[in-house]
């Protein structure tokens, strides 16, 4: 029992973080949100050539292998640089597409980076982003289909960066019994990575932000209540870890379910707090720290909300 | 990264599993806090040590099995898992031996440590004092230099176990008008019998004397009885301090095995949709710190100090504590405000929770302080 990462582990969490913070990334946001998607495409690139779509994927089909550790480490730095884009979605992709045609078609395209996947099923009807992705999958009652495209016109989300598109009906059928229970665990455990990673963000910003402004000729962070808030954030976020990387080791379903409420709700919990501590300026669109805020409410919901997760633990007791 | 056990730690957890089996009492023993359970868990104590099960991680030299830190969460996992009785020694091995260990001398340890083992002698806490509670350093009870030891004078209270326990440890100032409160205290251990002790018990919330008050007037303590250095008791009590907080107090043994029981027990009601979630939460509450342990263990075994990250830990299971009891409560109904329920006694302990070990104020304070670096302020 050795529980922490390996220093392989951690050089990748940080050439991540390193390429993220470099790349600017409310910038890519903000044009993101508009339906710009050059910069989040050329962004896409990059985070596909230092190999986080191919954690998902086997070594036969371009990948490196399932390696959810990895995926973890990797969706942290995504969240923590809150990148848009139909990132869950397309590792989602990756565990859907797994009978050998069907993997041989699309995996060493999404391995690469080349694809940009989105999906959308009976449970969550409106695919991310389905504007910028290429392929569209859609899980019916018949099974898996291509989709022949997004309809128009998308909803926008809570979260501006988050473009929510109906998939138009039909398209041919891939796989009449695609893998969705361990697609699904897939898609928890990234969005759970993505959460903690954000909420990260969340309180590393608000922590700088508490430091330096003053009220009544003090730091706000100097005040008892200030900081009690914060700690709270801190524990929350500091529990929610080891309950991902546990999941990731497992990757049963109920260890996954409970990573993916317990980092959500800790990334909320952070969210609010942050947006209080902030004051007003945390209330506008204008001010960065919005693209992380957004994000958290969007992501809570997103691939099973608190009390399904809390369901999933449930049943795996009985 | 990863969450498997050696065969070897297999291995000793399935032999401790059927120690337990064979051994933990069949009928709940009688609540620790009073004379007559006070002495069965005494007995217990000795039980456990008889088989080298008291203090498994400790040196065998001492009666433990020196099993290493992963090896005692196994230990733990199965105690409670198991049911076994409350641990009445638990301030002596949990507080007292740590600093032993790291500040005691040879004659210490040989001396002290086989005995609070096997549960001859039990060991009362004595830190605070009616005006030093969080504020730990304001303390006035004093020791005085005389020939061959200190004389120990003043008042002690909330002293966990002191109304049946045989020996206590705590802070004494030896120096006055020192530059700063921190300075000049003394840690020393005596004996709850000696001339010049009087001990009253407090009666908690449910009426059993889990504490006292002491009155000290000029107790005599030997010089062997000091722990480190005169005059530096601060440092010695701080550096074991974390783990009051952090990884020993309380396992995760503990909370897992009491999570599933509180899961059984909503199942049993016919699992009431209104306390779902509690109940899921309490489920993943306890595997997350499960988790938050192991990775500590693992951390702690590469090397690195706990620190101020066991603060996080001590705020995590003691309101995880009273939210799972209240769950339990509220599943039992009308019999929950029954105080002879399998869950009275351990709610009202867990209520302590937050108010122990340093109030979780204190904690939330030393959180934003040193690991978030956040300035100093007024509290």
């Amino acid at each position: 029992m050795r529980f922490l990462l390996d220093p392989e582990q951690r050089a990748f969490a940080a050439s991540l973080d390193a390429l993220l913070t470099a790349a600017d990334t409310p910038a890519v946001i903000r044009d993101w949100s508009r339906g710009d998607h050059c910069g989040g495409r050329a962004l896409w690139a990059r985070i596909a050539e230092a190999g986080v779509f191919a954690l998902a994927i086997p070594e036969e089909y371009d990948g490196l292998g399932a390696r959810p550790v990895e995926l973890a480490v990797a969706f942290v730095e995504l969240g923590r640089h809150a990148v848009p884009g139909p990132l869950v979605e397309t590792v989602t992709a990756a565990a859907l597409l797994t009978e050998p045609a069907l993997a041989k078609r699309f995996l060493p395209s999404l391995a690469a980076g080349g694809t940009m996947a989105t999906l959308a099923s009976a449970d969550a009807p409106y695919a991310l982003d389905g504007d910028a992705a290429t392929t569209h999958l859609s899980l019916t009652a018949d099974g898996l289909r291509l989709s022949p495209g997004p309809a128009t016109p998308a909803r926008p989300s809570l979260d501006p960066a988050r473009r929510l598109t109906p998939l138009l009906p039909g398209g041919e059928l891939l796989s009449p019994t695609p893998p969705t229970d361990q697609a699904l665990t897939w898609a928890r455990l990234a969005t759970a990575a993505q959460a903690l990673g954000l909420g990260e963000a969340l309180l590393d910003r608000t922590v700088a932000y508490v430091r330096q402004r003053t009220q009544f000729g003090v730091p706000t962070g100097s005040f008892q209540a200030v900081k009690h808030r914060l700690a709270d954030a801190r524990i929350a976020l500091a529990f929610a870890r080891p309950l991902l990387f546990g999941a990731a080791l497992t990757m049963s379903a109920a260890d996954v379910a409970a990573a993916k409420v317990t980092a959500c709700e800790a990334a909320y919990t952070t969210a609010r707090t942050a947006l209080q501590l902030h004051g007003a300026i945390g209330y506008t669109a204008e001010y960065d720290l919005s693209l992380w805020l957004t994000k958290a409410r969007a992501l809570r919901g997103a691939w099973g909300g608190p009390d399904e997760c809390r369901d999933a633990v449930l049943s795996a007791r009985l | 990264m990863d969450l498997a056990f050696t065969q070897e730690e297999d291995a000793f957890r399935a032999e401790a599993r059927s120690w337990l089996h064979a051994h933990v009492p069949s009928v709940p023993l009688p609540s620790l806090e009073t004379e007559e359970g006070f002495a069965a868990h005494r007995a217990w104590e000795a039980e456990l040590a008889a088989n080298r099960w008291s203090v498994v991680d400790w040196p065998t030299a001492y009666g433990g099995r020196d099993s290493g830190l992963v090896r005692w969460l196994i230990f733990e996992e199965e105690y409670y898992a198991a049911a076994a009785p409350a641990r009445v020694s638990q301030n002596g091995i949990h507080l007292l031996a740590p600093t032993l260990f790291a500040h005691g001398t040879e004659e210490q340890l040989a001396r002290v440590l086989p005995t609070m083992a096997s549960g001859h002698i039990i060991w009362a806490q004595a830190w605070s004092e009616p005006e030093a509670g969080s504020d730990l350093a304001s303390l006035t009870s004093r020791a005085v230099r005389t020939d061959g030891g200190w004389l120990l004078s003043g008042q002690k209270t909330w002293s966990s176990r002191a109304p049946f326990a045989d020996r206590a440890f705590g802070l004494f100032r030896s120096e006055q008008h020192t530059a700063r409160p921190h300075q000049g205290l003394t840690y020393l251990m005596f004996d709850l019998r000696a001339p010049g002790v009087t001990v009253r018990p407090i009666a908690r919330l449910d009426g059993k004397p889990a504490f006292a008050e002491l009155f000290l007037d000029d107790v005599f303590v030997p010089d062997e009885d000091i722990v480190g250095e005169p005059g530096q008791g601060w440092s010695v009590a701080m550096s074991t301090a974390a783990g009051e907080r952090g990884l020993t107090l309380r396992s995760p043994g503990r909370f897992l095995a009491s999570a599933d029981r509180l899961h059984e027990l909503w199942r049993a009601k016919g699992s009431p949709e209104a306390l779902r979630r509690k109940v899921a939460d309490a489920l993943i509450g306890a595997r997350a710190y499960q988790l938050f342990t192991y990775a500590a263990a693992s951390r702690f075994l590469d090397g690195e100090p706990l620190g101020a990250e066991s603060s996080l830990n001590k705020v995590f299971w003691s309101e995880y504590d009273i939210a799972l009891h209240e769950t339990a409560l509220d599943l039992l109904g009308p019999e929950g405000e029954l105080a002879d329920t399998a869950w009275s006694e351990p709610y009202v302990f867990a209520l302590a929770g937050p108010i122990y070990a340093g109030t979780n104020e204190i904690q939330r304070d030393i959180i934003a302080e040193r690991l978030l670096g956040l300035p100093k302020g007024r509290r």
